[in-house]
């Protein structure tokens, strides 16, 4: 029989990881981005897991529609950094500070 | 018409008159201006006259709002009227003299700059005073107060290219400053400790705050309000040693000194405490310190008029010596008597102002008393008159000054009698001030009048500079005024010498201000056990000793004027004595080389250390290079980096956690 | 039994495959590992009876997402080696930040018992799943799903709108600082021209202008 906090549990390392992955590649936008689609991952896994053991399906509904704004971030980030690429012949991260005074 | 209207319409007409013809004085020019303002005045008087007779005669009495002016924190600051006796009679005086004054100015001023500046001045000054006595409670006096002394300012600088005006008007200011701030320190402890500014309320919470103390002390605090509510009126009213600016206001032209400076506005200190008697009652103490004050006003300061040589600064510290007569009835509970004096004195003292002018403009703006003499031939309604004013002043019967006069000795006696603090000294300063009073008036008289006619052998430079150039008065005579001005001169001359009769029995035994002054008790149990008639005072006052003293002070004057040589002897016997007097006590000394000083150096001290290094630099540039050291800092927060952001995200979910583990075991 | 072997499985799978995608070198294995994650992140909700949110998490994200990513990394032409330049040297401060948070949301989950309220299911067991879904959003959640789809329309206009490329001469696009530049003299021709006198030229004139 399994148990809320394996899954719980499971949801937490995998949101560590991706924290440490925007650290490790500090650099590298793509891989941020992935990070970042991994840590939205994580938060459905816990929608999923309180949803299936309170047999209540809003929490399903409600990753139905992160599922949507992650796709639309995915998109947009990547329309950003194909722009960004154009520009600067560079997705390093370290290249994007104009907003530096 | 409605008394309210009618106190609406006394108010009203000087303050619209004043200020059509001081925006608009040079567009309707001069005859319209003087008019306009006399009749303002005009309006004003007989309003006063019908107040005055309805209160008397018919009882009236009225103490309500008009409007409410300021609403502060469930405090309202109103705009009110109260009408009562002193109130009508305070009318009756101030509009009576401001309308001789308006008319005496109309010759006066003649052909001088400013003319209708001068009027809108004057007529602005008598709104100022029915302001002040008319209001019903201390914000509204106040507001009466520094009008009164914004006006006054204004005419003493009023021939304003000379430097001695200036000066004289600045130091009027600035020592009515302090008084002010006394002042208003005195409403300001009123206010926090009735929680009302209106008299009658005030009046009403008396008994609960009798025994208040000031907070962290053991001073008493009625006695402490009065004492700065009398700073005040030290100020304006002139007591030593706040005296400094009055002799000096004269620079002013001599229909303001008549008005302001000695009939009306110097009286307002006098007026106040009477109008807040119920308050000094409670405090003996304050009485005493108005007692000592008001002697010293009045013997010390009298004394420095009779080695004047200016005809107006003689009148002026004559002016001083009686408003200490004033204070010292104040001191002494009889509120009734001061402003019984306070009345014959408007009238008197108005006159001889007005007198004084008339010399003066007769010698062509020639003040000195050494250049003239045997005067009394040219100018006889001016003399006749001048003789009165100074009779009465001098307390001579059947005259005004008289009844007022005796009445304030037999107070300070009577309180003497009783134990107040300070009453030996009001006795013996009055005693003396007497024959002082009677040698200066006199000694004007007789250097003015009389003796030898010095002014045939001065040709002197006219210093107004309106037109006349060189004046010799060796081929013609000093004419007497026109009648502008000898009319006034004859419209005061008659209350000068009837007013104490009229007035006698409804001031000495306060008939008249039943509701409105209440004086000491022992005052009221002494006059209880007096019969006072004026006829009757007049034959006692034979048996007593002011008469002669006043008489004595007459001869004395009369002896020192014939015999030239004596005065000269005499003046050389006291020399170290008369230096003193000729220094004025060394007042003006104090305060221009001391006092002064030390104020400015104590400002310089806030100017260059409290505002210059603290406010500016400390807290004003201070906070600025905070903020600027602040952001140097917190700049290499913004780096611009994502990374460097998604690090602190990251930081913030951390602490987030820290923060929801704890909330979890707690 | 059965379901926790499974379980512990795929969880192995998903850890290692979300390792591999933040410490693979070339991004293109990146985005395969996180394909690989994707799918074994879809088992492990099957095995919680989530069917439909398990396929649709195929479907979009490995289905289109992914392929994206993949798209835009094979496209760029991205110099590996200086993005990873500085991997080793962030890798014990990304340890240490990752434990903390790991360690903190284990200790807060494990410190209490988790007691779950007793609900009762909202559906009849004897539907399925993705009918229930379907019945809930478009009964209980039709405007936000509605808002959702307007959502998607907008990221499909700003992501054309974003990588269009202006200089071609066909494309038409607003230059907004020529727009407000704009005065009334660069707009309107005033012209000077003869009466004209006819009224059936001026009719058939009419027409012409409006063009």
């Amino acid at each position: 029989m399994i148990v809320i906090q394996q899954y719980l549990i499971l949801s937490a390392i995998l949101f560590a990881i991706s924290v440490m992955g925007i650290f490790l590649n500090r650099k590298n936008i793509i891989v941020i981005l992935m990070s970042i689609e991994l840590m939205l991952l994580a938060v459905n896994f816990n929608f999923i897991t309180f949803s299936s053991f309170l047999h209540n399906l809003d929490g399903q509904i409600f990753v139905f529609f992160t599922l949507t704004v992650a796709a639309a971030e995915a998109s947009i980030g990547l329309a950003i950094l194909i722009l960004l690429f154009r520009n600067l012949r560079s997705i390093n991260v370290q290249d994007m500070d104009s907003l530096q005074g | 018409m409605t008394s309210i209207s009618l106190c609406l319409l006394i108010i009203l007409a000087p303050l619209v008159a004043s200020i059509i013809v001081g925006l608009f004085g040079f567009a309707i020019g001069k005859t319209l201006s003087h008019s306009l303002t006399t009749l303002g005045v005009f309006i004003a008087t007989i309003c006063s006259y019908i107040i005055l007779y309805r209160v008397h005669v018919e009882g009236f009495s009225y103490d309500g709002p008009l409007y409410t002016w300021l609403g502060v924190d469930g405090q309202y600051f109103t705009v009110g009227l109260l009408v009562d006796s002193l109130t009508a009679i305070m009318l009756v005086i101030v509009s009576s003299v401001s309308l001789m004054v308006h008319i005496y100015t109309i010759g006066y001023m003649a052909g001088e700059e400013g003319y209708q500046r001068f009027f809108s001045y004057i007529s602005l000054f008598t709104f100022m005073m029915f302001m002040l006595v008319l209001s019903n409670n201390f914000v509204q006096l106040f507001f009466g107060w520094e009008g009164v002394g914004l006006v006054s300012y204004l005419l003493i600088g009023f021939y304003y290219k000379r430097e001695s005006a200036i000066f004289a008007n600045l130091k009027a200011f600035l020592v009515n400053r302090v008084g002010d701030l006394g002042f208003i320190l005195g409403i300001g402890l009123i206010l926090a400790n009735f929680g009302t500014l209106h008299y009658q309320e005030v009046f009403n919470q008396l008994p609960n705050i009798v025994h208040a103390t000031v907070p962290y002390t053991s001073w008493n605090l009625i006695t402490f309000i009065c004492i700065l509510l009398f700073i005040g009126a030290m100020g304006k009213s002139a007591q030593f040693p706040l005296h400094v600016w009055l002799p000096d206001s004269m620079e002013g032209p001599t229909p303001i000194s008549a008005l302001i400076h000695a009939a009306t506005m110097v009286t307002a200190g006098i007026f106040m405490v009477a109008r807040l008697s119920p308050i000094y009652n409670l405090s003996p103490t304050a009485l005493g310190v108005i007692v000592v004050l008001g002697g010293i006003n009045c013997l010390f300061l009298g004394i420095l008029g009779i080695i004047q040589n200016d005809i107006k600064r003689v009148v002026a510290y004559s002016t001083l010596s009686q408003l200490g007569y004033m204070a010292v009835a104040l001191g002494c509970g009889a509120y009734s008597v001061a402003i019984f004096h306070l009345m014959t004195h408007a009238f008197f003292k108005g006159l001889l102002f007005l007198a004084a002018g008339s010399v003066i403009l007769a010698m062509h703006h020639e003040q000195d008393m050494t250049k003239m003499g045997g005067l009394a031939k040219y100018m006889p309604v001016t003399y006749i008159t001048m003789l009165i004013g100074s009779l009465a002043l001098a307390g001579i019967p059947p005259f005004a000054g008289f009844f007022s006069k005796d009445m304030i000795l037999e107070s300070a006696r009577v309180a003497y009698a009783n134990g107040l603090p300070g009453g030996w000294f009001a006795v013996f300063a009055t005693y003396a001030s007497v024959i002082v009073t009677a040698i200066y008036s006199f000694r004007l008289i007789f250097m003015t009048f009389h003796g030898e006619e010095r002014f045939r052998d001065i040709s002197h430079h006219d210093n107004h500079g309106h037109g006349h150039g060189h004046h010799s008065f060796k081929h013609n005579n000093p004419k007497e005024s026109p009648w502008v001005v000898t009319l006034p001169l004859i419209l005061m001359a008659i209350p000068s010498v009837i007013i104490g009769w009229v007035g006698l029995n409804g001031f000495i035994n306060n008939t008249i201000f039943t509701n409105s002054v209440f004086n000491y008790s022992w005052y009221v149990n002494f006059i209880q056990h007096e019969k006072i008639a004026p006829l009757e005072m007049i034959a006692h006052s034979f048996t007593e000793l002011p008469v002669y003293l006043a008489l004595a002070g007459i001869l004395i004057a009369w002896i020192f004027h014939r015999k030239q040589y004596l005065t000269k002897r005499f003046v050389n016997a006291i020399r170290p004595v008369y230096f003193i007097l000729e220094r004025k006590y060394f007042m003006d000394d104090l305060y221009i080389n001391l006092l002064a000083p030390i104020g400015r150096a104590l400002g310089d001290f806030f100017w260059k250390i409290g505002d210059m290094v603290v406010i500016d630099g400390l807290i004003v540039n201070g906070s600025a290079k905070v903020v600027a050291w602040y952001a140097k800092v917190f700049r290499r927060l913004q780096s611009g980096y994502v990374n460097s952001y998604a690090t602190f995200m990251v930081l913030g979910i951390i602490l987030l956690l820290t923060f929801c583990s704890k909330l979890i075991f707690s | 039994m059965l379901t926790n072997v499974l379980f512990y499985l795929f969880a192995a799978i998903l850890i290692f495959s979300a390792i591999r995608v933040i410490t693979a070198k070339n991004p293109v294995h990146a985005v395969l590992f996180l394909v690989l994650a994707f799918v074994t992140s879809s088992c492990l909700w099957l095995i919680l009876n989530v069917e439909f949110l398990a396929l649709s998490l195929i479907l979009i994200y490995v289905g289109a997402v992914m392929v994206l990513f993949l798209f835009v990394v094979m496209m760029l032409d991205i110099d590996v080696e200086t993005l990873r330049k500085s991997f080793w040297q962030h890798l014990p401060l990304a340890i240490v930040l990752g434990l903390v948070v790991l360690v903190e949301m284990v200790f807060v989950l494990i410190a209490k018992p988790i007691t779950l309220p007793h609900t009762v299911a909202s559906f009849p067991s004897d539907i399925s799943n993705s009918n229930q879904i379907g019945l809930l959003m478009y009964l209980n959640y039709s405007y936000p799903v509605e808002l959702a789809s307007v959502i998607l329309l907008l990221a499909l206009v700003v992501a054309v709108a974003l990588t269009l490329r202006q200089t071609n001469k066909n494309s038409k696009y607003q230059n907004i600082a020529k727009q407000v530049a704009v005065d009334s003299s660069t707009r309107v021709t005033l012209v000077k021209m003869a009466t004209e006198t006819n009224p059936e030229v001026t009719i058939s004139n009419k027409e012409g202008e409006t063009k």
